[in-house]
């Protein structure tokens, strides 16, 4: 028994999440006496391998050709599946990203594995792992026991700590794959980013506005203070919907599952399925001029006011408590 | 051309969720049922891929006669044929995938298209299962599709952008929200649907390769602070935020 985590990195960098995965895939491996061996797969990603050392790696396998330059689902879950089974590790860790979502699930069908996906807390009894994760819109938690012999587990982005510690030295290996053209019949051919903000799924602050925003030109208010925050813009379903906002930053249960340190919530009601995306968001701030919005109920600090002369003064204050 | 839409009956996303007496389960009574809403994109795709290039449209459930419902639901949308993998047991992602794909392998599709998630478990795992166990690509959380004569171009939905992949067919597609206007079903539609015949077959039985163990609800957040009720209220807020909370 080995546990293999998947650190995933976009264009040499390595995503938070692959921290978060190495440092808990640590923890777990140490409470079960286990080696740890990290997969990184990319091109180009030598260089950065290093920084993994901080988060409890020692070892790492690096996969490394041009054509794995962009993700690609095939390809990345031969060779994750193939290094899976030579290092004879029956325990694999995936964020819960957009890649690991999507590769998981082919590995677990690779290796016959049972998988838990999204999980927000691990821990172990009688020397087997129990996921919890949140199911019916976070409307329960549910704790989860894969019995097959290969075990995998994707972790929700944001949820578990990476706290660089003085790092020891990783000793890289090199792997080889055979891959074929047949491996790349789903070829991603470019990748087209937004400039400028964070994703929510990836931001530790957000600024989120809803109908209370009264129009898509006051949005400014909101994006004023996401910058300040050095945060994302999120939005409810209602002003994706109007075409207020972009599908992307919506957040909720047809929207995106979110876990920030600080989600400010601007004008928004707090509806069940807005709440389902961001409930595991560690502070949230309320700004609704109705005292009865269920946001306050779930809100650490909240604010029964108007959002039109709240937000530019937060902004101000905000500014200067943090020298900007 | 054949078009495949697997579709889910899932808790309305309104329903109150109870732990059922077992601790393993949700307690269902009371729970109003519904089609998927991802799954609504996969049935519109089909439909749509149907319209352009020729041929038949398919939707296929794995569950209990309740989901039954949700089949019609897919015929009055304008589905030519339903199936039904009849099965009332308590089944894993895997194990799911596993009856799907045994089914699949039969019916040859051209296209599949499941929903990005079912709203109830939310594992977001069937697409890619289903597609490597049946040895074809995959392209999950697509918001954008364009078919040409054996090309398939697709937007998915990555962190902070979106990864344009080119593939083949057959195919497995997984619809986020974004990728068309899931139709209403017409009045006769749905005055259709309701003669046309359900399949109902056997799956396979395959053992689940993970298990529920317990379910709580959970930890229950205490209501916070009103800082206050109006502007006034901005620098207790953020003196609150930087010193109590630590966020900023
Ligand atoms: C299947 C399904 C899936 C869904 N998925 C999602 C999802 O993913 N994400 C999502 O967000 N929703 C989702 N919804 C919709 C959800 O039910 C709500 O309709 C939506 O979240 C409401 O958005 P809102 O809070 O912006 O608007 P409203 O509910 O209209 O709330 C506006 C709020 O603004 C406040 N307000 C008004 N003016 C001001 C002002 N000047 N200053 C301060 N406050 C003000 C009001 O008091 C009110 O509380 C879904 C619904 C369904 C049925
Ligand atoms: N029981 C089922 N029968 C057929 N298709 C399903 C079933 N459950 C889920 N699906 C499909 O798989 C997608 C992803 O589901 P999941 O992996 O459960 O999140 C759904 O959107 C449906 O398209």
């Amino acid at each position: 028994m080995k546990l293999l985590a998947f650190a995933e990195q976009r264009e040499g960098k390595f995503k938070k999440s692959a921290f978060e995965v190495t440092q808990t895939a640590k923890g777990i491996a140490d409470k079960l006496g286990t080696e740890l061996v990290v997969l990184v797969i990319g091109n180009n990603i030598e260089g950065i391998i290093p920084e993994l050392g901080a988060y409890g790696a020692t070892r790492v396998v690096a996969v490394q050709e041009e054509r794995l330059q962009y993700y690609s689902t095939m390809a990345y879950a031969k060779i994750t599946a193939e290094v899976a089974s030579k290092e004879q590790a029956t325990i694999l860790f995936f964020p819960a990203s957009q890649m690991g979502k999507d590769l998981a699930p082919r590995i677990a069908a690779k290796l016959s594995a049972g998988m838990a996906a999204d999980c927000t807390a691990l821990k172990i009894e009688s020397g087997e792992i129990i996921a919890s994760r949140p199911a019916y819109a976070g409307k329960v938690i549910l704790d989860v026991k894969i019995t097959s012999p290969v075990k995998i587990y994707t972790l929700r982005p944001n949820v578990f700590t990476a706290v660089a510690i003085n790092g020891g030295k990783v000793s890289t290996e090199k792997y080889t794959p055979q891959l074929t053209d047949a491996d790349f019949s789903a070829r991603v051919t470019a990748v087209k980013v937004a400039e400028g903000r964070p994703d929510v799924t990836e931001a530790s602050i957000i600024v989120s506005g809803g109908r209370g925003m009264k129009g898509p030109e006051h949005f400014n208010l909101i994006e004023k203070l996401a910058d300040v925050l050095g945060g994302a813009v999120g939005a409810s379903r209602a002003v994706v919907d109007a075409g207020w906002r972009p599908h992307d930053e919506q957040v909720g249960q047809t929207g995106k599952t979110v876990s920030p340190t600080l989600y400010v919530a601007c004008g928004i009601s707090g509806a069940i399925q807005h709440i389902a995306g961001m409930s595991s968001s560690k502070y949230i701030v309320a700004i609704n001029k109705d005292k009865d919005a269920p946001i306050f109920q779930i809100a650490d600090y909240g604010i029964v006011g108007d959002v039109f002369d709240v937000l530019p003064p937060l902004t101000e204050e905000l500014k200067k408590t943090l020298g900007k | 051309m054949k078009f495949v839409a697997c579709i889910n009956h899932v808790p309305d996303t309104e329903a109150k969720i109870k732990i059922g007496s077992g601790g393993n389960a949700i307690d269902r009574t009371g729970v109003n049922y519904i089609l998927n809403p991802y799954d609504e994109f996969a049935i519109e795709a089909a439909l749509q891929l149907k319209e352009k290039k020729g041929g038949e449209t398919f939707a296929v459930t794995l569950g209990g006669d309740s989901h039954k419902e949700t089949l019609r639901k897919a015929l009055a949308m304008g589905i030519d044929k339903v199936i039904l993998l009849k099965d009332d047991s308590v089944r894993d992602s895997f194990s799911v995938a596993k009856a799907l794909a045994d089914e699949l392998k039969k019916l040859t599709p051209d296209f599949i298209f499941f929903g990005k998630q079912s709203i109830d478990y939310n594992g977001e795992q069937l697409p890619g299962l289903v597609a490597e166990m049946l040895g074809i690509p995959s392209v999950s959380t697509v918001v954008k599709m364009s078919v040409e004569e054996t090309k398939v171009i697709c937007e998915r939905e990555i962190e902070g952008g979106h990864e344009v992949v080119e593939t083949s067919y057959p195919v497995v597609i997984s619809a986020q929200k974004g990728l068309n206007e899931p139709r209403y079903p017409s009045l006769k539609g749905i005055m259709a649907s309701k003669s046309k015949p359900i399949e109902e077959r056997q799956p396979i039985a395959v053992p689940s390769a993970a298990e529920v163990v317990g379910m709580q609800k959970p930890p229950s957040k205490q209501s916070g602070k009103i800082v206050g009720t109006d502007a006034t209220a901005v620098p207790e807020l953020v003196r609150l935020l930087h010193e109590e909370a630590k966020v900023i």
